[in-house]
């Protein structure tokens, strides 16, 4: 192995897996099972990944056509969509919540109608949540699928379009089957980054134990009172994240071909 | 605003008069003290602030800068703990204001201090809402109204703190819709018009401008928070520092913090 690729490689490792170290060595152990027993924890976390699952389910139904109008369609201007869709990507999400409070919120765009007219309120909900983490979340994944869709090679769609399939049999039957593996690892990106979304996230959907309170919250308000708690949140965060990551991967994405994340 | 910055001219001015009233040749014997001159300070004065104070402090520092033109301020604002905690790490620092008692022990229990905390100012919750108060809050009962879309700080955070005392002196069960990580992000909802009313400081009421209106509620005696100040061991300045807690406690910097919402120490 060439020291110039390997010495930053380990500076590198070094340098993202210290900061882990720091928590699991500072983590209280004496006091973990107290801590985890606390009913705030256990609903902070199912909060948590069911947001971020739906996030991901929303993101993947929206976002692979996405990714396909700009990889593949002849659409003008799509170098303007790519920059607007991934406007989330550069935005502070603190920016980002106040933004969907102006479409969504009960004085915004839209939701003023929602509420005037059906009595929906939607920030301070769970909907808020999934929203919050939807629009920061979702441009990883197209992202991801749109670099798989480029990647992939074209000429079996055109196969299956002189055999007779017409574009959405196609995009079914051949191109979604040959870019899984990067909507896969789209969708696990998108899944992290929503599990780990705080800034939109507690400014549109609130903090509300239960309703919207999901783990990043939990461990920032833990983090001002005390900051123990907070570092047991976060380890918790980080092993089931990291589970369920691993699990995934098992299954789904393969051992070792797929360009996983 | 504007009367105060002639006043403290006219201090300064009476100070640098005052000095030089003793001798005309003493630039000998008054050595190599700039401060000495009288009123004449010089170098940086870092003043660490609670975020709060933001616009107070912004503006007395630019008025010590007005009598001393020799003297930078430098102002660093953020919330107490967070400054609390760069000062017991080694942050370079003159001044500490604090918007609570407990960060400012931090700094003491370290023994950082230059001389005992003095309070200068209080604060107390106000109930904020949106302009025309469309949720027709009166007190802080309103509060218990579950129909309303309420916001209050967490406990964890210091204004849920004094929240939850004032929901206890009131004698209610608060029904909020989210617990707000600072105080600021509780304002922010209801400059938004997202919320029906928060509970705030009286000063973030006062900065908030026309878009939010502010009701004063007679349980909010309860839970009535103070601002100490001190100067630090570490001052590399330690004259200008003297002379901005002088400033901080002075009829003008008593004034600038009313007009900002906040009230003088009530002993």
């Amino acid at each position: 192995m060439p020291a110039p690729l390997l010495i930053p490689a380990l500076i590198g490792v070094v340098f993202l897996v210290l900061p882990l170290l720091g928590l699991l060595i500072r983590a209280p152990w004496s006091d973990l099972l107290p801590q985890l027993a606390r009913p705030q924890v256990g609903q902070a976390l199912r909060l948590s990944l069911v947001s971020a699952t739906l996030a991901t389910l929303v993101s993947l139904v929206l976002g692979v056509p996405i990714a396909w109008v700009l990889a593949r369609s002849t659409l003008p201007g799509r170098s303007v969509l790519r920059a607007l869709v991934t406007v989330p990507l550069v935005l502070p999400p603190v920016v980002g919540g106040v933004a969907l409070f102006l479409v969504l919120g009960r004085q915004g765009i839209l939701g003023r109608l929602l509420y005037e007219h059906l009595d929906v309120t939607i920030p301070f909900t769970t909907t808020a949540v999934v929203i919050a983490e939807t629009f920061v979340a979702m441009p990883f994944l197209i992202i991801s699928v749109e670099g798989a869709l480029r990647a992939a090679d074209a000429r079996f769609e055109d196969a299956a379009a002189t055999l007779g399939a017409d574009r959405w049999t196609t995009f079914r039957r051949v191109t979604l089957p040959l870019v899984a593996p990067g909507v896969a690892a789209g969708a696990v990106l998108c899944w992290a980054r929503a599990l780990g979304e705080f800034g939109a996230t507690i400014t549109f959907a609130g903090n509300f134990p239960g309703t919207t309170q999901t783990m990043p919250l939990a461990v920032y308000l833990a983090l001002q009172s005390n900051p123990e708690a907070a570092i047991v949140l976060s380890l918790v965060l980080l092993g089931v994240s990291l589970a369920t990551l691993l699990l995934l991967r098992d299954r789904w994405l393969g051992r070792s071909g797929a360009p996983v994340t | 605003m504007r009367p105060r910055v002639p006043l403290t001219l006219a201090a300064a001015g009476l100070l640098t008069l005052t000095a030089c009233g003793g001798s005309t040749d003493s630039t000998s014997s008054s050595g190599a003290s700039s401060s000495a001159d009288g009123g004449e300070l010089t170098g940086t004065l870092t003043v660490f602030a609670a975020a709060s104070l933001t616009d107070v402090f912004t503006d007395l520092g630019d008025q010590l800068m007005a009598a001393n033109p020799d003297l930078t301020v430098t102002l660093n604002f953020a919330g107490s703990s967070a400054l609390a905690t760069q000062i017991t790490q080694g942050a370079p620092a003159d001044v500490f204001a604090s918007a609570n008692q407990t960060q400012m022990t931090v700094v003491t229990d370290a023994g950082l201090e230059a001389a005992d905390p003095t309070v200068f100012a209080e604060n107390v919750l106000e109930i904020a809402v949106p302009e025309g108060n469309p949720g027709d809050v009166t007190g802080i009962a309103d509060f218990a109204d579950a129909d309303l879309t309420l916001a209050i700080c967490a406990p964890d955070v210091p204004c849920g703190a004094a929240a939850e005392k004032v929901f206890e002196a009131a004698g209610i069960t608060a029904q909020p819709d989210t617990l707000e990580e600072d105080v600021r992000a509780a304002l922010t909802k209801v400059e938004l018009g997202e919320v029906d009313a928060a509970l705030v400081y009286a000063s973030d009421v006062q900065a908030a401008g026309g878009s939010v209106e502010g009701i004063a509620f007679p349980e909010a005696e309860d839970a009535v928070n103070s601002y100490p100040i001190t100067s630090l061991t570490a001052a590399t300045n330690p004259d200008a520092a003297a002379a901005f807690l002088v400033l901080v406690s002075s009829d003008a910097g008593q004034q600038a913090l009313t007009d900002a919402g906040f009230r003088s120490p009530s002993n």
